[in-house]
């Protein structure tokens, strides 16, 4: 049985930047140590000497000229939806 | 008026030109069934009915001006709420995308378009495609058309309970893991997942960007191949797309097919009445060693929610979709608008993508994931040597209720048997082949095929779906 520590959930959840309640941390623990104890059967394979799949389609170096093109869309479709714009760009809150 | 209840694509196709019944009428025809049977169902988010019936006046419009019109010129149809539609909403089930009405559409949504199909509305799925019942949907739980106790399956539910409520003549789905074949065999009608690229993604809200395929759930594998003909070929707006020629069928065999299975499916009931139209067509069956379905499921649970970890970082709170009101400062934004938005399924798969790529468990994790993927596709690769396709259950056991299973790792199993396509990217179909004895509901047959033949898998179905009567089960459902 894989377990993952309420300290190690606090730290995944920071770096995937999703706050989690105190409350909700244990839970979650919990349930993301049921997930990596079920992967847990993958380290029984002997997989040495084996090169790793990232892609299906073996298709390599897709290249297209690098053109600069009109967009179809304005300025003013793409900050439709936008929770906040402010004189035709994005508004965020203070960083620092 | 003709009798419009569930038709296939050639029949509602020539109702249309032999102005048997307008355009017009036909999609009111499947407004009507949706107003009257949708409020048990619940497979609908947004209904298109304005814009769908302006479209059908303009076909109707050309068919009276004694003009041909294409096979899927006028024919209704309904689309996963994962595909983006320029003008109308599109949530992927998700709170965070309440609101939001993308700018563009995509690629498989404008071909369609083109080829003059009709969306007639944007159908329910599990949030973001995460989930094996629709249950995980943050807006309505859809249930089977079958039996409402029972789920649709997922994360397509939607789509399979539309065209099994006859809500429209197909459906688009998507298939990470399954999540077209698992609820087109829950649904009693018929489920393509192709060869991965060999439909563009572009436009798609992407879940895992190596395993996603879009495909079609219809009535019939006949139908499946016609909407994949239109959908499928090589987009300039995703590179992953292989441009694969479906026209050429020099390849499809007819005559008699080597079939691989494997000893423990045979007493399936999806299995037995397949065997004997097999045999009876002249087709063998071999006995070969499929994937270990526990171990394709452990690389599937690494590496999807790795890929889900980095394709959902884009739902920040900042360029669209739902922002915390209560956040203070930029983190503040992500961290709260994150956890207020976004459902408990797919923070799970963020969280365990997370630290599955994070520092010190990247190879004992996703490294070795990504071995096992090979592994894998070279046990497949194996099995064609000796075989033309695969076929075994579409899942071990029919929909469940609502509500059964409340542990995500008993959920996930329900893919066991779908996943390893999706691993090694392969085509693969669910048709109807049989029902369970105890709940009446349908079971579901998959042939799998090699990668770019999905011809000869669309071939097989076809040829069982002349043989057997499973698939005209579906018409029944509901009376």
């Amino acid at each position: 049985m894989t377990k993952i520590s309420k300290a190690e959930i606090t730290h995944v959840a920071e770096l995937a930047r999703i706050e989690l309640a105190t409350s909700e941390i244990e839970t979650v623990a919990g349930e993301i140590s049921s997930i990596l104890t079920f992967v847990e059967n993958l380290q029984a394979v002997d997989t040495s000497g084996t090169e790793p799949t990232s892609q299906v389609t073996k298709l390599t170096d897709v290249w297209r000229e690098d053109e600069v093109k009109d967009c179809e869309i304005s300025r003013d479709q793409l900050l439709a939806n936008t929770p906040q714009s402010q004189d035709g760009y994005v508004k965020v809150r203070k960083v620092l | 008026m003709a009798d419009l209840a569930y038709l296939s694509i050639s029949e509602a196709h020539e109702l249309l030109q032999a102005s048997k019944v307008s355009c017009v009428e036909l999609t009111q025809y499947y407004l009507d069934r949706i107003n009257k049977l949708d409020k048990t169902i619940m497979s609908v988010l947004t209904l298109c009915d304005k814009s769908a019936l302006q479209a059908a006046a303009i076909v109707d419009q050309k068919i009276q001006n004694g003009e041909e019109i294409d096979i899927l010129e006028g024919i209704p149809y309904t689309a996963k709420d994962m595909f983006l539609t320029q003008g109308i909403r599109t949530t992927a089930a998700s709170k965070i995308l309440d609101n939001f009405t993308a700018p563009y559409s995509a690629t498989v949504i404008n071909k369609l378009n083109q080829a003059g199909a009709i969306l007639i509305a944007k159908v329910n799925q599990d949030e973001f495609a995460h989930g094996g019942s629709t249950e995980n949907s943050a807006y309505r739980k859809t249930t089977n058309p079958w039996n409402s106790e029972y789920v649709p399956g997922g994360s397509s539910g939607g789509s399979a309970a539309a065209v099994a409520a006859d809500f429209g003549v197909f459906s688009l789905g998507t298939d990470t893991g399954g999540s077209i074949r698992q609820p087109a065999a829950y649904c009693g009608v018929t489920g393509l997942k192709p060869t991965y690229g060999l439909v563009s993604r572009y436009g798609v809200v992407a879940m895992a960007s190596s395993f996603d395929c879009i495909g079609p759930i219809a009535r019939s594998a006949e139908d499946t191949a016609i909407v994949l003909g239109v959908i499928a070929g090589k987009d300039k707006m995703d590179s992953t797309t292989i441009g694969l020629n479906l026209d050429d069928t020099s390849a499809i065999r007819d005559d008699e097919l080597r079939i691989g299975t494997t000893q423990e499916y045979m007493n399936h009931p999806a299995i037995l009445d397949a065997v004997t139209a097999f045999t009876e067509a002249g087709h063998s069956i071999e006995d070969v060693e499929l994937p270990d379905g526990e171990m394709a499921l452990a690389a599937y649970y690494v590496l999807v929610p790795s890929e889900i970890s980095s394709n959902l970082e884009r739902y920040d709170g900042i360029r669209y979709g739902e922002s915390s009101e209560q956040a203070k400062d930029l983190r503040d934004t992500y961290m709260k608008t994150r956890a207020e938005f976004i459902g408990p399924e797919v923070k799970r798969r963020i969280l365990t993508g997370t630290y599955a790529l994070s520092a010190g468990y990247y190879d004992a994790y996703y490294k070795k994931a990504m071995q096992v993927r090979t592994l894998i596709a070279k046990q497949f690769d194996t099995i064609f040597e000796t075989c033309d396709l695969i076929v075994t259950p579409t899942t071990l056991q029919p929909a469940f209720k609502l509500g059964a299973k409340s542990d995500p790792i008993e959920m996930y199993k329900t893919d066991i048997l779908t996943v390893s396509a999706n691993l090694a990217g392969l085509p693969a179909i669910s048709i109807p082949a049989g029902t369970d004895s105890e709940t009446g509901l349908p079971i579901g047959l998959q042939i799998v095929g090699k990668l770019g033949q999905d011809a000869q898998v669309l071939a097989l179905a076809v040829e069982f779906q002349a043989q057997t009567n499973w698939h005209n089960k579906v018409k029944e459902c509901l009376a």
